[in-house]
């Protein structure tokens, strides 16, 4: 007897942090309890997309979408819901903006403008079931290709699409494809740029984590294409749960003769290896990725070559993001022209976008191409939190730049974003609030490129770190007259000399907050103010006479004895000795510790 | 000798040496990679030990001081710095009595600085062995460290 | 895997498996499954819906349960819900009886009268 109930738990690792494998351990158990388990069937899927509302439980056929579920409120779902059909609306989503219960998952306003084409299944099926992933056409597009047409058809459908890789780059994946494929070789590779090291991106591991198989298809089809016999999935370490599913699914592909000798009882065989990286951002470049997977430390190298003609191991190789081939079964099966039709003139398609920082729904969201940044940010993000308006937005990580809300209605696509000073980059979104200092973002994000660096090269090993050297200055209080000039010359030679993309982008994040918020950075260097009190030498700490209780909890606090004042006396920092740590501002219960900056 | 065992899973090519220190890095009581096993991997891969050194060094998940049982890496990265992952460090710091990059005396904990770990949508967020937790707040914190304490996980 | 046909083969089978999860089911029966639904013998006639349904292959057909709908003297409820028709709601229903509303309604498109308790326009 077939299920009548399918309950999908999300296992995304997002979820899996906030112990949904508990929950579903916990569900499992009550169902059985009640012997419903012939009735119910309890599926693990990948990342839902809305992160800060896990761990999420969705219910089929009811569609009914469940929130932050812990394990104490399973027995009460089960019960309700599942035994006497009566949803447990406290555990159920309700519109912000309504305030009304959201009976049904696709009326969810976080979902409404997204189109799900490469996150289709994530959240949908079991990703440890390849008969889930058939269920659903999947290897449908291999069989095609590789039964029905012709490597150059193939291609053909690839260029009609508009495909432009979705690493951040953006070249078109057909001419990549098309070098080559090109090229005289008895030995040719496929490789996957799963190594999704920008801070604020999981639009990768999602897809590895919650439909491995579209990624296997994706590369067996480029495999078939180019000439290729062999594929490596290259994939970071901090992501074990992917590295896992992936390996799974490879094992399950190959059994059932997806991967292997003759495919689909043709010439064409493809094998396909999962290799782990070790914590270094930089092999997210190419060249590095290609080094390291030959055991080698993961520097780059110039290019040309570029690694269609020579690649791994010399040999001609095509190396694309994990989205771009999670895009190619899906041109197969409804044609190229079919993808044309979304998006923009030059951008086609749709784009993953990994919301995060300061904005209501964080997770991940996929759009076509063209939607604003206004769309992405407030109708699927939901904005900033209560009482907090949204600053700027980083796009594409350490190698992009910011957005100022007066950009908010610039179309999402490769070139304007370009334009803005910004990226696409691999799709992550950072919102930041007026709490964030620019200052102290740009620094941040170089400190992470400054470390990430490989060396090899002085622009980048030598330069970065100058920069990083004046902003940490600008940010102590010891920033002079000159600095921003200094950043922008030092910034715009390393853009042009570096080696590779890492240090090529590095220097994004300091030149687009320079040209967007630049009065910050005069504030700190000139007022020694920093309006978002974040860097913590540029603040000073003063108590309110007119709060003060003098209950002498903040003298207790202080570390170094800077408060003066007794029971019934209103207390007093005294400035010199203050480090400002803060610790007397945290403790006081009646707001009367303000912060400063600038005032002198 | 664990470490021949290793050695005999995998073909002696230099394009194997970065499994091959991953291996024996878990393999590992103390979560890292000897002089002594470089030196044999060196041998095995027919590679001057230099080369296996610099690559053990490149790569900052490969450690060549002995660890603690259970790895904490926190994220530093912006969205979790965003969310507060400064005073995540502090707490960690503080139960744990020691600073970025050391051991605890008992050898149970290494508090490491990672970069992103890609689950922001729950930041701030931290991993320790293999486990991601995100969502983090004081309390919490405290309570997965006295589950690791006693053994609980 | 030999063919395409093969796969195709393999598909329809696991279909069944998520077919809960399809969004496009030409047809939604409704089981009321509140106390009263249940007391009066609900959960059989929704395992009779299911199992029926599943050996006929309808796989345009879903099966969804609902809480209390008030009309407890009449229950167990079953409300059958079709695009730009009326909600066809039968009473007193009863395992015998499924067969029957699925031949002849869900199938072949004709209201079961003797078992109609009301019709909703929508």
């Amino acid at each position: 007897m077939a299920h009548r109930l399918n309950v999908l738990v999300c296992s995304g690792a997002s979820c899996i942090s906030n112990n949904s494998l508990k929950v579903k351990e916990a569900m499992l158990a009550e169902i059985e309890r009640l012997g419903l388990n012939k009735e119910i069937k309890v599926i693990e899927t990948g990342c839902m997309g809305p992160c800060q509302l896990g761990p999420v439980i969705l219910v089929y056929p009811d569609e009914t979408l469940y929130k932050k579920v812990q394990v104490e409120d399973v027995r009460e779902i089960v019960e309700q819901h599942f035994l006497k059909g009566r949803p447990v609306e406290r555990l159920m989503y309700k519109s912000p903006l309504t305030d009304e219960l959201v009976h049904k998952s696709s009326e969810v306003d976080y979902f409404q403008k997204q189109v799900k084409i490469v996150l289709a299944n994530c959240g949908n099926i079991d990703p440890e079931s390849i008969e889930e992933y058939i269920a659903v056409g999947g290897y449908e597009a291999l069989g095609k290709a590789l039964t029905e047409l012709t490597p150059d058809s193939v291609l053909n459908e690839i260029k009609i699409s508009g495909l432009r890789g979705r690493g951040g780059g953006g070249f078109p994946t057909h001419m990549k494809w098309m070098f080559t494929k090109n090229e005289k070789s008895d030995e040719k590779y496929v490789i996957c740029n799963a190594d999704e090291g920008d801070p604020g991106a999981f639009m990768d591991r999602s897809v590895i984590e919650g439909d491995p198989h579209t990624l296997i298809e994706g590369m067996t089809i480029a495999g078939y294409v180019v000439g290729a016999s062999k594929g490596y999935v290259y994939v970071r370490a901090e992501y074990p749960l992917a590295i896992e599913r992936l390996q799974k699914a490879i094992s399950q592909a190959k059994e059932m003769g997806f991967l292997g000798e003759k495919i689909f009882q043709t010439d064409f065989s493809f094998d396909l290896e999962v290799r782990v990286g070790a914590g270094a951002f930089v092999c997210g470049e190419e060249t590095a990725l290609i080094h390291s997977i030959e055991g080698k430390r993961g520097t780059p190298r110039p290019r040309p070559p570029y690694p269609s003609a020579s690649g791994v191991w010399g040999k001609p190789t095509v190396l694309n993001n994990v989205e771009t081939y999670a895009n190619v079964r899906h041109i197969i099966l409804h044609g190229g022209a079919w993808m044309a039709e979304i998006g923009t003139k030059t951008s086609k398609g749709t784009k993953v976008f990994a919301l995060s920082g300061t904005i209501k729904n964080t997770g991940l969201a996929e759009v076509p191409m063209g939607t604003t940044i206004r769309e992405l940010i407030y109708d699927i993000g939901g904005g900033a939190p209560e009482g907090h308006e949204i600053k700027a937005v980083q796009l594409g990580g350490p190698s992009g730049g910011c957005v100022t809300p007066e950009y908010f209605d610039t179309p999402i696509d490769y070139e304007s974003l370009t334009q803005l000073g910004a990226m696409m980059g691999s799709g992550g979104v950072i919102a930041m609030d007026e709490t964030a200092c620019m200052v102290n973002t740009a620094k941040f994000f170089l400190d992470f490129t400054c470390f990430e660096s490989c060396g090899k090269c002085t622009p980048c090993r030598v330069g970065l770190k100058q920069m990083y050297g004046i902003l940490d200055k600008i940010t102590k209080g010891e920033g002079e007259e000159g600095d921003i000039e200094a950043l922008e010359k030092l910034g715009y030679t390393i853009k042009a000399t570096a080696l590779c993309g890492l240090g090529q982008t590095a220097p994004n994040p300091v030149l687009s907050t320079i040209k967007y918020f630049r009065h910050e950075y005069e504030e700190h260097i000139h007022d020694k103010k920093c309006r978002a009190l974040v860097c913590k030498d540029l603040i000073s700490y003063e108590i309110d006479a007119d709060k003060c209780k003098a209950c002498t909890l903040c003298a207790q606090k202080c570390p170094v004895d800077a408060i003066r004042g007794q029971r019934g006396v209103v207390h007093m920092i005294e400035q010199e000795k203050c480090v400002s740590c803060g610790s007397c501002y945290d403790v006081c219960p009646f707001g009367a510790v303000q912060r400063l900056s600038g005032e002198n | 000798m664990k470490r021949k065992e290793i050695l005999r899973k995998y073909e002696a090519k230099p394009d194997n040496l970065l499994y091959i220190l991953h291996d024996i890095q878990d393999a590992s009581p103390y979560n890292y990679v000897t002089e002594e096993d470089m030196e044999e991997i060196a041998d095995f891969l027919k590679l001057p030990y230099s080369k296996v050194y610099g690559t053990a060094t490149f790569y900052s998940m490969i450690s060549q001081k002995p660890r603690g049982k259970h790895v904490i890496r926190l994220c530093d990265s912006p969205p979790c710095h965003l969310m507060g992952s400064e005073s995540i460090l502090d707490i960690l710091k503080e139960e744990l009595g020691i600073d970025v990059g050391q051991t605890t005396p008992e050898m149970l904990f290494t508090l490491e600085i990672t970069s992103c770990l890609g689950v922001c949508g729950v930041a701030p967020a931290m991993m320790i062995d293999e486990e991601v937790y995100g969502n983090l707040t004081p309390k919490k914190l405290r309570k997965i460290i006295k589950d690791y304490r006693e053994g609980n996980v | 895997m030999k063919n395409l046909e093969e796969l195709r083969k393999l598909r329809e089978k696991a279909q069944k498996e998520i077919q809960l999860r399809s969004k496009d089911a030409r047809i939604k029966v409704v089981v009321g499954m509140g106390t009263s639904g249940i007391a009066a013998g609900a959960r059989e006639v929704l395992k009779a819906f299911i199992t029926e349904i599943n050996q006929k292959n309808l796989t345009d057909v879903m099966v969804t349960q609902t809480g209390e709908k008030g009309m407890s003297s009449m229950e167990p409820i079953v409300e059958i819900h079709e695009e730009k028709k009326p909600v066809i709601i039968y009473g007193d229903m009863n395992p015998s009886k499924v067969k029957k509303v699925i031949e002849e309604h869900i199938i072949n498109g004709k209201v079961v009268e003797d078992y109609l308790i009301s019709m909703e326009e929508k």
